[in-house]
């Protein structure tokens, strides 16, 4: 499980972290939403040691951050940055192939080729395979991306919002992949969605972060209510519930 | 594709160790094979050095605008020289063993550049123009200390400082082959351990780190080598600014991936082809008294300003 304890992050002055305190067991998709500057990307960061911890200590299964092989941790857990910018250089292959390199240290087998080829299969990539990430559109690219996180095949899997520019049809297909990492392989999924009615519909829990804290933590129907949606996105918006879980409407 | 042009390289650069080698001999051919053996053996090493360092500074750096001569590399290595020149006087110097000069000054480089261009590099990494604003002023600066030193010794010891200060690919040193070729063969083949690593650092620091290599201890260990490989190559023959550029600008035209494997010997296939082509070229058949290094310079200046100008514009 990845457990968070007490940590708290400043940039200067700024408070960025406050005292944020999250388990998050094995298994299931794990939706990570609020406002833009909440904090979201930069706890995903340091979970994923992308930035150094200020205090408090994060644990992922055994491996403590901060303390553990780099590569050990690697092959535990994945992260999809917010921002990510390659070589143009690469080809789509190229890229996505690396998410095999802490499997496989530079000499990829023909199980690590087979796993790319899959992926590629998986997120629709085959007729762009040979192309260059530059002449790529966004969704594309991000596809391509996730894809990477994705072959790197780790029982954590944390993407921050993965369904920027992606179309109706892929981001749906998206997560129902990430469900059925969920379901059928015991991964855990955790993922910064903006889009509630994403959260509501694919997510098992919903961690709402406001203002460097974590406000409100538990199943879509306890967590999305026009209460929530007023205080922490200080926005009106009506919540309806179809299909047996909380819609808003926008 | 790849493979192919691979091959076409080392033809070529069979072709011109030949060309090098044989033609033009006047005398005992014995005397002329071993003399100009040794001579094209400093140029190959030199130019593995100069390519191989300066393709994993791009990567680290991540552009391909920058190499380790650019940033001041062998100016901070001839501040070194100096610096014992001005210490210990010319005399001293002169008699301290060359072997002795050269893996001091390598262990003092190495330090000097993990600490100055570490810094450089982790400030740099988002900003691409502040780096080589950074690096042309630190290689301006590192040069104007050392003639400020130069200046300070007598006349007579500085003409020793200023003979080992200036490119010679003609008359590269023999004597200190040995250790060259020993210290530079084991960077090297520590850079080709590095190779899939080093594709791993060249997709930025973050990729890297997520996917289990740490940026930081990379960087520092590639800087280590790459002070080793510019101090042999500068040991052999003087500093150069721009051959580095020049050779693996055109190495990414001849090999276009992103793979070390391919990149790492590629670059020391060009390098050989461009300093031993082009001596054989000069020396043999244009007859041409212009040392080579002046055309090189010439040449690697030209990339650097197109590159720049090509990476404004974007
Ligand atoms: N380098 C920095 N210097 C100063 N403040 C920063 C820096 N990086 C992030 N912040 C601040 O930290 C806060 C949290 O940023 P973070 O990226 O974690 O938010 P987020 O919840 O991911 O937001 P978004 O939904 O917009 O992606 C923001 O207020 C941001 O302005
Ligand atoms: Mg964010």
């Amino acid at each position: 499980m990845i457990d968070v304890q007490g940590v708290s992050y400043r940039i200067g002055s700024a408070q960025i972290l406050r005292n944020v305190s999250l388990q998050l067991r094995r298994g299931g998709v794990i939706a990570l939403a609020g406002p833009n500057g909440a904090g979201k990307s930069t706890l995903l960061s340091l979970v994923a040691r992308l930035q150094s911890l200020q205090s408090g200590r994060i644990a992922v299964d055994d491996l403590e951050i901060g303390a553990c092989d780099d590569r050990a941790l690697a092959r535990k857990l994945a992260i999809l940055p917010q921002h990510v910018n390659a070589s143009s250089r690469l080809t789509v292959r190229d890229l996505v192939g690396f998410g095999r390199y802490p499997h496989h240290r530079g000499r990829p087998d023909a199980q690590d080729r087979a796993r790319v080829e899959e992926a590629l299969q998986l997120f629709d990539l085959m007729p762009f395979a040979q192309r260059h990430l530059e002449t790529l559109s966004g969704g594309q690219r991000q596809r391509a991306f996730v894809a990477m996180a994705y072959v790197q095949d780790t029982d954590f899997l944390l993407l921050d919002e993965p369904l920027n520019n992606l179309d109706l049809a892929a981001s749906r297909a998206l997560m129902a992949q990430l469900r059925d990492l969920a379901d059928s392989k015991g991964r855990t999924v955790v993922i910064v969605l903006h889009d509630i009615n994403y959260a509501t519909a694919y997510a098992d829990r919903i961690v709402v972060m406001k203002g460097g804290a974590v406000v409100a933590d538990g199943a879509p129907r306890e967590v999305v209510t026009e209460a929530m949606l007023r205080s922490v996105f200080e926005t009106e918006a009506r919540v309806e519930i179809a299909a047996g879980r909380p819609v808003v409407l926008v | 594709m790849l493979r192919n042009r691979m091959l076409l390289l080392v033809l070529a650069l069979i072709l011109c160790c030949l060309g090098y080698l044989l033609t033009g001999v006047r005398g005992s051919w014995a005397f002329a094979l071993e003399f100009r053996g040794l001579k094209l053996a400093a140029l190959l090493l030199v130019g593995a050095a100069q390519a191989v360092a300066a393709i994993m500074f791009q990567t680290i750096t991540g552009n391909r605008i920058l190499t380790p001569s650019i940033m001041g590399f062998d100016a901070l290595y001839l501040l070194i020289l100096s610096g014992i020149v001005f210490a210990f006087g010319a005399q001293a110097y002169q008699q301290i063993d060359p072997w002795l000069v050269v893996l001091g000054n390598a262990v003092l480089l190495c330090a000097a550049a993990v600490a100055l261009f570490g810094a450089v590099l982790r400030q740099g990494q988002s900003d691409l123009m502040r780096m080589v604003l950074t690096g042309v002023v630190l290689a301006v600066m590192l040069r104007s200390i050392t003639s400020f030193l130069q200046r300070m010794i007598d006349p007579n010891e500085y003409a020793a400082v200023q003979a080992a200060s200036f490119a010679r690919f003609s008359r590269a040193e023999t004597d200190l082959l040995a250790l060259a070729a020993l210290l530079s063969l084991v960077a090297l083949a520590m850079a080709w351990r590095l190779r899939f690593r080093l594709d791993v650092l060249a997709l930025g620091p973050t990729a890297a780190l997520s996917l289990g290599e740490n940026p930081l201890t990379g960087q520092r260990l590639v800087l280590l080598l790459i002070s080793v490989l510019v101090a042999v190559s500068t040991a052999l023959v003087g500093p150069v600014a721009f051959f580095g550029l020049l050779v693996t600008a055109l190495t990414y035209v001849v090999l276009p991936t992103h793979r070390h494997a391919v990149l790492l010997p590629g670059g020391v296939l060009m390098a050989g082809i461009v300093l031993v082509g082009g001596q054989w070229l000069m020396e043999r058949v244009m007859h041409l008294d212009t040392p080579l290094s002046v055309v090189v310079e010439f040449l690697g200046g030209l990339v650097f300003l197109l590159l720049l100008l090509k990476g404004l514009k974007r």
